[in-house]
């Protein structure tokens, strides 16, 4: 009761404000309904669209008024994130702007500051919606055809600006081409000369621009049975045909067709001039692509065809799926299904397009936009859905996908490897193993038993020997994984000639009695360094060999059932290991001895070699120069040691990046701190101010160690790097003069492999890499290397050029 | 609001030490998962294989029979950070990981002692109480096949 009697007294304003209140969220109802309506229209109804859009009109137009920026802004959204609704709102607008012509002036200026901020902010999608919706509205006479050939035009001579990034100028025309599919009908019909002379002007550049970077991009290496078009070679295929074709495009639906009377009647306005921004050192464009295609209509079963390679509804199709991914990928069911709910999936073999569409996102030069999973598990939703015929056509892509390996680049093989495997693990591993039997008369090596050794391995890793091994039939034998043991040789059958055996069985007993490391090091002290090392004051790196080989070997053995039990025994005996890697050689034994004892067991050496990594018992670059040691290359051409490269290359990478963020967040902290302080600066008495929490304020002292650690980390990171390239130009150089000398083809597998594996190196960690590209050009890729190798360096370089 | 796969289940820890909502906080911020209906024989280089294409996996706990030290179909997995985790969460769970459908769902974090089942005779709660046979979590639930055991009475 007291309460409301307190409010009693100041009743007038409660009042006022609840008044104010109700009428606020009165509005924010009523734009609540405009959006969701608006959200909404062409979505499956028992009306028509064109119905469905009269109807909406009629309630906006009471809006336009009061509501105009809100409803201006839910179309510039609309336009935008549901590009394929994009003729839908077009038609909306264009029957707004036939209403009111005020109105209509005012959404294409806000729709051109959308196109222009969207380019600014390097929201390269959104700016190409943008434009396309621009280009629509000509289709629904809210703009005039000819401001809108200036526009394009404008675009285009981005083409000629120089000294630009490639991929600047390519993006231009890209955003041209792909507007020509809503908007070349129109513009042929009113306006035909200067279209030709937009397409000419666009030929001309499509002739001379370089396409270095294709190769590096390409998912195989030959071209036969579908060729690997480099992405704006297609589009303009495409655009080329559309024009044999009169423009005459048939696959987009055109709602203001309906009312063509209506809009014909509407004044139109012309675009205001716009200026692209020019090139500024900070914008990244996007890379550029190949178009992935595996099907062609004669791989579909009766029933609606699969449009041509150069067909412009292909372009559209698949651009519309990969669409529908970007907006789900998150949820994973509600991916497949509005993949399978496709709005023409009447017109072409769906399940194909989907298939193409998904692979061709997991096979993405340089690096699928989302984590493999995303794709094999929206697959698996997908057999789910369509159990009846989706799994047959995934087999279907399988088996096209196995029978072209052989000219699969290294990246995607070992992505198809682990989806492969993956897919499997969901299937009960069940698959025809025999209808690839052919594969067992090739080599070892080549990619076909390749790949069936390492789905193999990778199949072991999701379940358990033996059930490979019952899996498999019998003739597979030799591509089987051996048993993932450790070969612990101190208690084998040669272990009474080996010189550490005694200790190694002294170290067993002393261990599981739970000794301390110091216990372990008295233990070793016991081993006779080695004839190199004997004289121990000669060398600073001097280690003892036989002490780490026992001591790794028996530990790891001792702590070999699981991985949690190796974890636990590393971190137990930490001072033991730091004590013994006390150098690169040292580490580099280290690794070697682990290798000796779980050789068969990959997935093993992987974690842990990951774990000495992490314990920084071994260094990033002890790990790259035992990978390209002797020792390792009867492992060389196995995916496993390639994992272990990635995931060392990746821990520094993600080092670096740490250190930069925290380095800049620190920047951030310190300016905002020093300008709060300035203001106050003429204070009186500085001293009763408040402190700042130091917690919150770093110190110009914090920053600079920050700068000076982020300055080790970027020199260990390219140190790693350069390693690494090095060791590769000077294997694969070796090879190439050895076959000369020779007499021998080069081209064997081993050399693909190799190259492959360098390839992927560039290209899987492109980011970090090219801050080093020209150290790299300098330093190592310089012109007198083979071209073979110096071509592999040129076709990433020209990915951002 | 449609459902997420990344929202909270209902399922909330009974010994939790701290009020309802600070454990939903830690549900919300956590990076540990709970993995559950496993076979008693997936093991942990099984778990660390699937889980590790989602992200880099910190930890993995085996959920063990409190008497008989063996696991018992359940685990923890801990990644280094929350989106890691959400990764899981949306591409894992309800998928097969040892021929078996797996349940991903958040955890509050581990604890010493939580690895071990919470069932009268060792094991997890449900392998107490379940009817249905499944060979990879012994057979019969734990009651049925005492009952089972002591035979028919008449």
């Amino acid at each position: 009761m007291n309460r409301r009697r307190h409010h009693d007294g100041d009743d007038d304003g409660y009042e006022h404000r609840n008044r104010k209140r109700r009428r606020v969220s009165e509005n924010q109802e009523i734009e609540d309904r405009l959006e969701s309506l608006i959200l909404r229209v062409g979505e499956r109804s028992t009306s028509s669209v064109e119905s469905n859009l009269e109807g909406l009109v009629s309630v906006l137009e009471a809006d336009l008024g009061t509501f105009r920026l809100k409803i201006l802004r839910i179309l510039s959204d609309c336009a935008v994130k549901m590009p394929e609704k994009c003729t839908i709102y077009t038609t909306l607008v264009g029957l707004l702007n036939a209403k009111n012509y005020k109105f209509g002036g005012e959404f294409v200026d806000h729709m051109v500051k959308t196109f222009k901020e969207s380019l600014k902010q390097c929201k390269w999608n959104n700016a190409r919606y943008s434009l396309r919706f621009l280009a629509d509205l000509v289709n629904c006479h809210v703009i005039s055809a000819s401001s809108l050939l200036q526009l394009l035009d404008t675009m285009i001579d981005v083409s000629n600006e120089d000294p630009v990034p490639q991929v600047r100028r390519d993006w231009y025309v890209f955003a041209v081409l792909s507007t020509l599919p809503w908007v070349g009908r129109d513009l042929y019909e009113k306006k035909e000369s200067s279209l030709e002379s937009l397409l000419l002007r666009i030929e001309v550049y499509l002739n001379k621009r370089s396409k270095k970077h294709h190769n590096a991009l390409r998912v195989w290496s030959v071209d036969a049975p579908h060729p690997q078009e480099e992405y704006l070679d297609c589009l303009w295929a495409q655009i080329r045909k559309l024009r044999q074709d009169n423009w005459a495009e048939k696959h987009i639906q055109r709602p203001y067709l309906a009312f063509d009377s209506i809009l014909c009647e509407a004044l139109q306005h012309n675009l205001p001039q716009i200026v692209p921004p020019p090139h500024h050192e900070a914008y990244e464009y996007p890379m550029p692509w190949v178009v992935y295609r595996m099907f062609d209509y004669t791989d579909c079963p009766d029933g609606p065809n699969l449009p041509g390679a150069h067909s412009i509804e292909r372009f559209l199709i698949e651009e519309h799926l990969h669409h529908i991914i970007e907006i789900h990928h998150r949820e994973r069911k509600d991916c497949a299904a509005q993949l399978l709910a496709f709005p023409y999936k009447n017109k072409v073999p769906l399940e194909y397009c989907i298939v193409e569409v998904i692979f061709a996102e997991l096979f993405h030069m340089p690096t699928p936009r989302y984590l493999d999973i995303v794709y094999g598990s929206i697959l698996i939703e997908l057999c789910k859905l369509h159990p009846a015929t989706l799994p047959q056509v995934l087999a279907q892509a399988t088996e096209i996908l196995f029978m072209r390996i052989d000219s699969m680049n290294t990246s995607c093989f070992d992505r198809f490897v682990n989806w492969f495997s993956y897919h499997l693990s969901n299937f009960k591993f069940t698959w025809s193993w025999e209808e690839w039997d052919s594969c067992l008369l090739l080599d070892m090596e080549h990619p076909r038993p390749k790949f069936i050794q390492e789905v193999l391995q990778k199949c072991l890793r999701l379940s358990y020997h033996q059930r490979i091994v019952e899996m498999m039939p019998e003739t597979y034998g030799k591509l089987l994984p051996v048993q993932p043991q450790p070969n612990y040789k101190y208690a084998s059958e040669e272990a009474a000639s080996l010189a550490g055996t005694q200790v190694a069985h002294q170290l067993v007993v002393a261990i599981r009695q739970k000794c301390t490391p110091e216990e372990v090091v008295n233990i070793l002290k016991e081993l006779p360094n080695s004839g190199e090392n004997a004289d121990q004051e000669m060398s600073e790196t001097s280690f003892n060999p036989l002490k780490i080989d026992v001591f790794v070997q028996t530990l790891l053995n001792l702590g070999s059932k699981s991985f949690s039990h190796s974890f636990a025994a590393i971190s137990k005996f930490h001072l033991v290991f730091k004590a013994l890697a006390e150098s690169e050689e040292a580490q580099i034994c280290i690794l070697h001895n682990v290798f000796e004892l779980w050789q068969n067991h990959q997935q093993m050496m992987v974690v842990i070699i990951d774990k000495l990594l992490k314990t920084q018992i071994v260094d990033c670059s002890a790990v790259a120069t035992w990978i390209f040691s002797k020792e390792m290359t009867g492992e060389f051409t196995k995916m496993y040691l390639w994992e272990i490269l990635h995931l060392t290359i990746k821990k520094m990478n993600k080092h670096v990046i740490k250190l930069n963020f925290e380095l800049n967040d620190a920047k951030e902290k310190l300016s905002k701190a020093d300008s709060s302080s300035s203001d106050s600066e003429d204070e009186a008495a500085p001293k009763r101010k408040k402190p700042v929490t130091t917690v919150d304020k770093p110190t110009e002292e914090m920053v600079e160690r920050m700068e000076e650690k982020l300055e080790a980390a970027n020199v260990d990171q390219k140190r790693l790097f350069l390693i690494v390239f090095q060791r590769f130009i000077m294997i694969l150089s070796e090879h190439l003069v050895r076959s000369d000398t020779d007499g021998r083809d080069p081209d064997t597998d081993w050399y693909r492999w190799t190259i492959g594996r360098l390839q992927q190196v560039f290209l899987m960690h492109h980011e970090q890499v090219q801050k080093y590209s020209s150290t790299l050009e300098t330093l190592l890729f310089t012109s007198d290397l083979d071209s073979h190798i110096l071509d592999v360096f040129h076709q990433f370089v020209a990915l951002r050029a | 609001m449609s459902s997420s796969s990344i929202d909270l289940s209902s399922y909330r820890d009974q010994h939790f030490k701290g009020s309802r909502s600070e454990q939903e906080r830690s549900l919300r911020e956590s990076s540990t998962l709970y993995v559950g209906n496993m076979s008693f024989y997936t093991t942990e280089e099984q778990i660390h294989e699937l889980f590790s294409r989602c992200g880099e996996v910190r930890r993995i706990v085996m959920g063990l029979d409190k008497y008989k030290k063996t696991p018992c179909g359940f685990c923890f997995v801990e990644y280094y950070s929350r989106s890691e985790a959400e990764m899981a969460m949306r591409y894992v769970n309800g998928t097969r990981l040892d021929d078996r459908l797996i349940r991903v769902d958040w955890d509050a974090g581990f604890i010493e002692g939580r690895q071990y089942g919470r069932g009268k005779t060792g094991g997890q709660v449900r392998d107490e109480y379940r009817t249905d046979y499944d060979a990879g979590r012994g057979g019969y639930g734990k009651l049925l096949s005492q009952k089972l055991e002591i035979g028919p009475k008449c």
